[in-house]
């Protein structure tokens, strides 16, 4: 338990640094409040063309865009310091990690907090309060459970994918541009209905990638719709499978990097 | 409390790491050490030396769990540096001259507080330990300083206090000198002096600077193209190359070249022969005696010793061996 007040030393004092640049700190927050919302409206423009999206009415795809972009802003906002792993493998202070008596991983997630990222959250809760709100939810233990459920799991699954990304980086030179397109690309998949993806998305964000497990799977087992073809509407309830493939994955691209790692710096 | 170990601080077995790396199309193989074998008694004073490039951080970081060897067998405070990096990371600690391990937005004395943390020092052990350092160190001027203000002198020295916080048994120093000013150096120096002989603490400093060796390593490891070459002391590795000392003097006068004073080698003369440069041997004779047979064929205004520089006795041992 030592090991905890060395986590929570470090976040803390990460934290106190942030608040005392206030002004920034408020903008930060204000561009990541602007930020979300505008991906919120990218759903209403498309539903002023048309009126059904993959099976999904407007209110329905608002609940898929709440459950994972909410998901995501907590994935992100206590995982998302991972992907500052290139940058510690250039200046080489990996190296000091490897001092300290903690888990490397476990110091890299704790190495810093963006509380910017909660500003986030606010819009991903908001959405999810009115998505639960305008769909017709027929309310029991059991979609309370789905729901607590595909959210717990989806905090996983894209935490998971931050990890996955940072352990790629010690085979990829600049190569955070390349995960990128997975973990932000994989994010944006998951706020849409999986039914509408082509064939290689649902490979690569239906499977490999858990996505479809986040948000859209879920809601249609809790909404009762019918699915696409490919997936069954029970399926909604393997989220914690999906979350944990998802960190095997991401346990095993992390395990394998540090092995292939070679030292920074000098 | 983990009881230490009675054997050796550091103990390695043709001890050898590669790195693949990619050369425009093709992969090929850099040895970066190789069979190493060195033993380090717990309380000496070991300096690693060599050029750059010899394979003094690899062989850091393979003693320290960092990077996994290749061939050979390594370990540290007795443990496998790999296997048991986290046990190992309370006996050990490494001062990098050019990387920090503080928070740059910190003021030092929440750098250390954290540390202490990390470390999971107890209230009481963390209270007198940092007394210790900030009094030691010199660091109470700058405690509430955030690390990005810090000068270089000051940043090195609460880099070593953050290193030595949790009171390592084995201390790894890498170029702890580089870029700081004699008055520094000297005051950094001083401290590992009082710190060995206070706790009884194990040094291995990499270094280019003759002094840092002089002053505080008893022994010498120095590697070439990752293989060690020589094991002993700085006076045996002088007089295995043969490295000369100069003494440069200042006359009051133009004065013909003094290449007849016994035991000595003119190297040069400048300003019509108001200084000149002699080259010994200081197994065959001294400064002093050198000095009294120049002072009878010229009047002396000033001088100096030149000491041989580590790069040059380096630089000789390599080319003896190419």
């Amino acid at each position: 338990m030592a090991d905890l007040a060395a986590y929570r030393a470090v976040l803390a004092s990460r934290i106190r640094a942030q608040r005392s640049y206030r002004t920034s700190f408020v903008l930060d927050l204000a561009s990541s409040l602007l930020v979300g919302f505008v991906e919120l409206a990218e759903v209403w423009v498309v539903f002023h063309a048309v009126t059904e999206l993959g099976g999904l009415d407007l209110a329905a795809v608002v609940l898929v865009f709440g459950l994972a972009d909410l998901a995501f802003s907590l994935a992100d906002l206590s995982f998302g310091h991972c992907d500052t792993l290139p940058t510690y493998l250039r200046a080489g202070t990996l190296d000091v990690f490897y001092l300290r008596p903690q888990p490397l991983l476990l110091q890299l997630i704790t190495s810093d907090i963006s509380l910017r990222r909660l500003a986030r959250a606010v819009v991903g809760a908001a959405a999810l309060g009115v998505g639960l709100a305008v769909n017709d939810v027929a309310w029991s233990l059991a979609s309370v459970a789905l729901i607590v459920l595909a959210l717990v799991s989806g905090i996983a699954t894209f935490a998971a994918m931050f990890v996955w990304a940072a352990g790629a980086q010690f085979y990829l030179i600049d190569g955070a541009e390349a995960t990128n397109a997975f973990v932000y690309g994989g994010r944006y998949a998951a706020t849409q209905p999986a039914s509408v993806w082509s064939r290689p998305l649902v490979v690569v964000f239906g499977f490999f990638f858990p996505m479809a497990f986040t948000a859209y799977l879920p809601v249609v087992t809790l909404l009762g719709l019918p699915g696409p073809e490919w997936m069954p509407t029970w399926l909604g309830w393997c989220a914690p499978v999906a979350a944990l493939w998802a960190w095997v994955l991401a346990l095993l691209t992390w395990r394998a990097g540090v092995r292939h790692y070679q030292g920074g710096g000098g | 409390m983990i009881t230490p170990t009675i054997g050796p601080i550091i103990e390695t077995h043709d001890l050898g790491r590669d790195f693949r790396v990619r050369d425009g199309l093709r992969r090929r193989t850099v040895v970066a050490v190789d069979r190493l074998s060195i033993r380090v008694e717990p309380g000496e004073a070991v300096g690693y030396i060599g050029a750059n490039g010899a394979g003094k951080s690899t062989t850091i970081k393979l003693l320290t769990g960092i990077l996994m060897p290749t061939r050979g067998t390594v370990a540290t405070c007795g443990l496998r540096p790999m296997a048991d990096r986290r046990r190992l990371a309370r006996e050990v600690g490494v001062v990098f001259g050019q990387r920090t391990q503080l928070w740059w937005d910190l003021p030092v004395r929440d750098s250390l507080r954290l540390l202490a943390s990390i470390h999971a020092l107890g209230r009481v052990a963390e209270r007198e330990r940092t007394d210790e350092l900030v009094e030691r160190l010199e660091l109470a001027e700058f405690l509430g300083t955030p690390v990005r203000q810090l000068s270089l002198g000051q940043r090195m020295r609460a880099e070593v206090a953050a290193a030595l916080l949790h009171s390592p048994r084995l201390v790894i120093l890498d170029e702890p000198t580089i870029g700081l000013d004699v008055l520094s150096k000297q005051r950094l120096r001083e401290f590992l002096i009082a710190e060995r002989s206070r706790h009884g603490t194990t040094l291995l400093l990499t270094t280019h600077d003759m002094g840092d060796v002089e002053r505080l390593c008893d022994r010498i490891l120095l590697v070439d193209r990752g293989s060690l070459v020589y094991d002993g002391t700085l006076a045996g590795l002088s007089r295995t190359v043969g490295a000369e000392r100069v003494l440069v003097v200042d006359l009051a006068e133009p004065t013909p070249d003094l290449a007849d004073v016994p035991d000595t080698r003119h190297l040069g003369s400048e300003a019509g022969g108001m200084r000149q440069r002699l080259a010994f041997d200081p197994e065959s004779t001294t400064a002093a005696r050198v000095l009294a047979s120049l002072s009878d064929r010229a009047e002396l205004v000033d001088l100096a010793v030149e000491e041989p520089e580590i790069e040059e006795i380096v630089r000789r041992i390599y080319a003896s061996r190419r």
